[in-house]
């Protein structure tokens, strides 16, 4: 057998940490890229920079002021604290949060375009046509920004599943709640495992190979909506 | 009665007007692009948010800024047909057909699936989707859409302007037949006069905005006061009434309204009593001081002059006539003005080469 208990552990965290990931991305990436595929508010522009910011600063610089903020001293674990919860850091449920905001982009933008893609003419229609705003979005948004979520989805969760820096800042390396599988392989190299490192680190060459796949695949699929 | 006021500016544009216009028939939004007609719809469907307006259509209001009230659009029991038929393209033509259907409560229902699909023509386009329609298809399928929402208010965007020649031909029997078998009001867009002469009972005339007249579109097409007048296609609409069908010569003999004086036109046979619209253009009537028995026009009018303006070049004027109740356009020669000696009163011979059956 080439993979331990323990990998499997890694992998079944690292599972359930994207696919929550992505559940709350797609809940939350929603509404804010609606917002800034709709708005000429003067806000779209420090919003949308936000959002991007993941995708420029090292995993490093997210993790260190997830850290601190969410550490007995911070804003956010205050508040934790308060709530009776303690702090979030070196828990899954911190590994969470770090990863939706990680993966923020990856989910948003895909979304925006889809919803910048369908313009306000079928709103316009579908209000014409008697149907009221959340009508309008689950019956003509939703249907025709399928694509979108497709992408969105799938970036979203395989993004998440290449986490690493935020991880071992925010989540440390505690088996089976933070050790996710890119820290797995991090300890299986420190320890000189190779042989172990490799089957892992070759089922994530594989994973994001099929992931690429089935997104490139499917945008070809998808042009037939337009 | 619809009572229409709008107050809204952008930058280099402004809306201002203020239009009761009849509760049923067909109105005609007539101007330029840019003169303000989209705008003014979408105004009245509350696509669009006039900054001061009030927009009560018959018994309803809609809007009143002054009161905060704003009913949403998609509380308006309105239909919209836009200028791309803009149909939903992940949706079937049946779902799309019964989109506004199923979203219209039982009660308030006059339109079923099947009338509506039967007045169109497009009952054999259902099972298709949006992408394997024509331009022509798709906009009967925009208008059908509309319809099956039972609206109390029928608002049409240049719903042709997108066609062709020919696609267009084929929708207007169409709209036609809307206007006649259902008697739901229209509000309709367009900068083409024959469309507009063709469809509208009313006319509103737009131009930067703001509304340089409103009435009954056999009345305003022959204002000299309009820019309509001057222009070469200038004419005007008669809603005539079939008396007789001479069946030898194949020609009908219309009564025009208000009037003792007829009109014949070679048509095929039409019962007495029915209606019949045909326009006459300015440029082919000409005046002549008697009765031109000798001739092989076809239709003489005794008619006395009401005014006269300069037509849109100097060689020639535009004479308004009244054919006993009806009024009646002449573009003529300056030149024939003096030989005629023409002044108002005057009581004279209008001679018409041609009348064009519009419906």
């Amino acid at each position: 057998m080439p993979l331990s208990s323990a990998d499997f552990s890694a992998i079944w965290l690292t599972i359930k940490l994207a696919s929550l990931t992505t559940v709350i991305l797609l809940v939350i990436g929603t509404p804010i890229a609606l917002w800034l595929s709709r708005t000429r508010s003067w806000w779209r522009g420090p919003v949308g920079a936000i959002v991007a910011l993941p995708l420029v600063l090292p995993p490093t610089v997210i993790g260190f002021y997830l850290l601190l903020s969410m550490g007995p001293n911070g804003y956010f674990g205050q508040f934790t604290q308060w709530l009776g919860l303690g702090t979030l850091t070196f828990s899954f449920a911190g590994l969470v949060i770090g990863s939706v905001i990680y993966s923020l982009p990856f989910v948003v933008q895909p979304l925006q375009n889809a919803f910048s893609a369908i313009g306000t003419r079928p709103l316009e229609v579908a209000a014409t046509l008697r149907a009221g705003p959340w009508d309008t979005f689950f019956s003509v948004i939703l249907p025709l920004a399928r694509p979108g979520f497709v992408t969105a989805s799938i970036l979203g969760f395989a993004h998440t599943v290449g986490e690493f820096g935020v991880v071992l800042m925010i989540g440390g390396n505690i088996p089976d709640k933070t050790r996710v599988v890119s820290v797995q392989i991090y300890d299986h190299v420190e320890a000189m495992e190779y042989a172990q490192a490799h089957w892992l680190a070759g089922a994530m060459v594989v994973f994001a190979f099929f992931v690429l796949l089935a997104l490139y695949s499917s945008r070809k699929t998808n042009m037939g909506w337009n | 009665m619809m009572e229409i006021r709008l107050q809204l500016s952008y930058s280099g544009f402004a809306l201002d007007v203020d239009l009761h216009l009849p509760g049923r028939g067909v109105t005609a939004l007539y101007g330029h692009s840019g003169s303000g007609k989209t705008t003014c719809l979408r105004c009245i469907a509350g696509l669009e948010r006039a900054g001061d307006g009030f927009v009560r259509i018959n018994d309803e209001v809609w809007q009143d800024s002054r009161s905060g009230l704003f009913v949403p659009p998609h509380q308006r029991p309105l239909g919209y047909v836009f200028q791309e038929a803009s149909l939903f393209a992940h949706l079937s033509v049946r779902a799309n057909l019964a989109f506004g259907l199923k979203r219209t409560p039982r009660a308030q229902r006059r339109v079923d699936m099947a009338q509506a699909t039967e007045l169109l023509g497009i009952g054999h386009l259902l099972e298709r989707h949006p992408q394997h329609l024509s331009g022509g298809e798709r906009q009967r399928i925009g208008i059908a859409r509309a319809l099956l929402t039972s609206p109390r208010l029928l608002l049409m965007d240049e719903p042709l302007a997108a066609l062709d020649s020919q696609r267009k031909s084929e929708i207007l029997p169409y709209l036609e037949r809307l206007h006649d078998e259902l008697d739901i009001p229209v509000l309709y867009v367009s900068h083409a006069q024959d469309e507009v002469a063709r469809l509208a009972d009313h006319i509103v005339l737009l131009s930067d905005g703001k509304a340089l007249a409103s009435g009954p579109i056999g009345v305003t097409l022959a204002r000299l006061d309009l820019p309509l007048a001057r222009g070469d296609e200038a004419g005007v609409v008669i809603d005539g009434v079939v008396t007789a069908y001479d069946a030898h010569y194949q020609l009908l003999t219309l009564q025009l309204p208000g009037s003792a004086s007829t009109m014949r036109v070679a048509h095929a046979p039409l019962g007495v009593g029915q209606a019949l619209r045909v326009k006459v253009q300015a440029r082919d009537v000409s005046l002549s001081l008697q009765a031109e028995e000798h001739s092989s026009i076809l239709n003489r009018l005794p008619v006395t002059v009401t005014e006269e303006i300069a037509a849109d070049n100097s060689a020639h004027v535009l004479v308004r006539l009244d054919a006993g109740g009806t009024p009646l356009l002449a573009r003529i020669t300056r030149f024939s003005r003096d030989q005629l000696q023409l002044h108002p009163g005057q009581a004279l011979w209008a001679q018409i080469k041609a009348v064009a059956v519009l419906a």
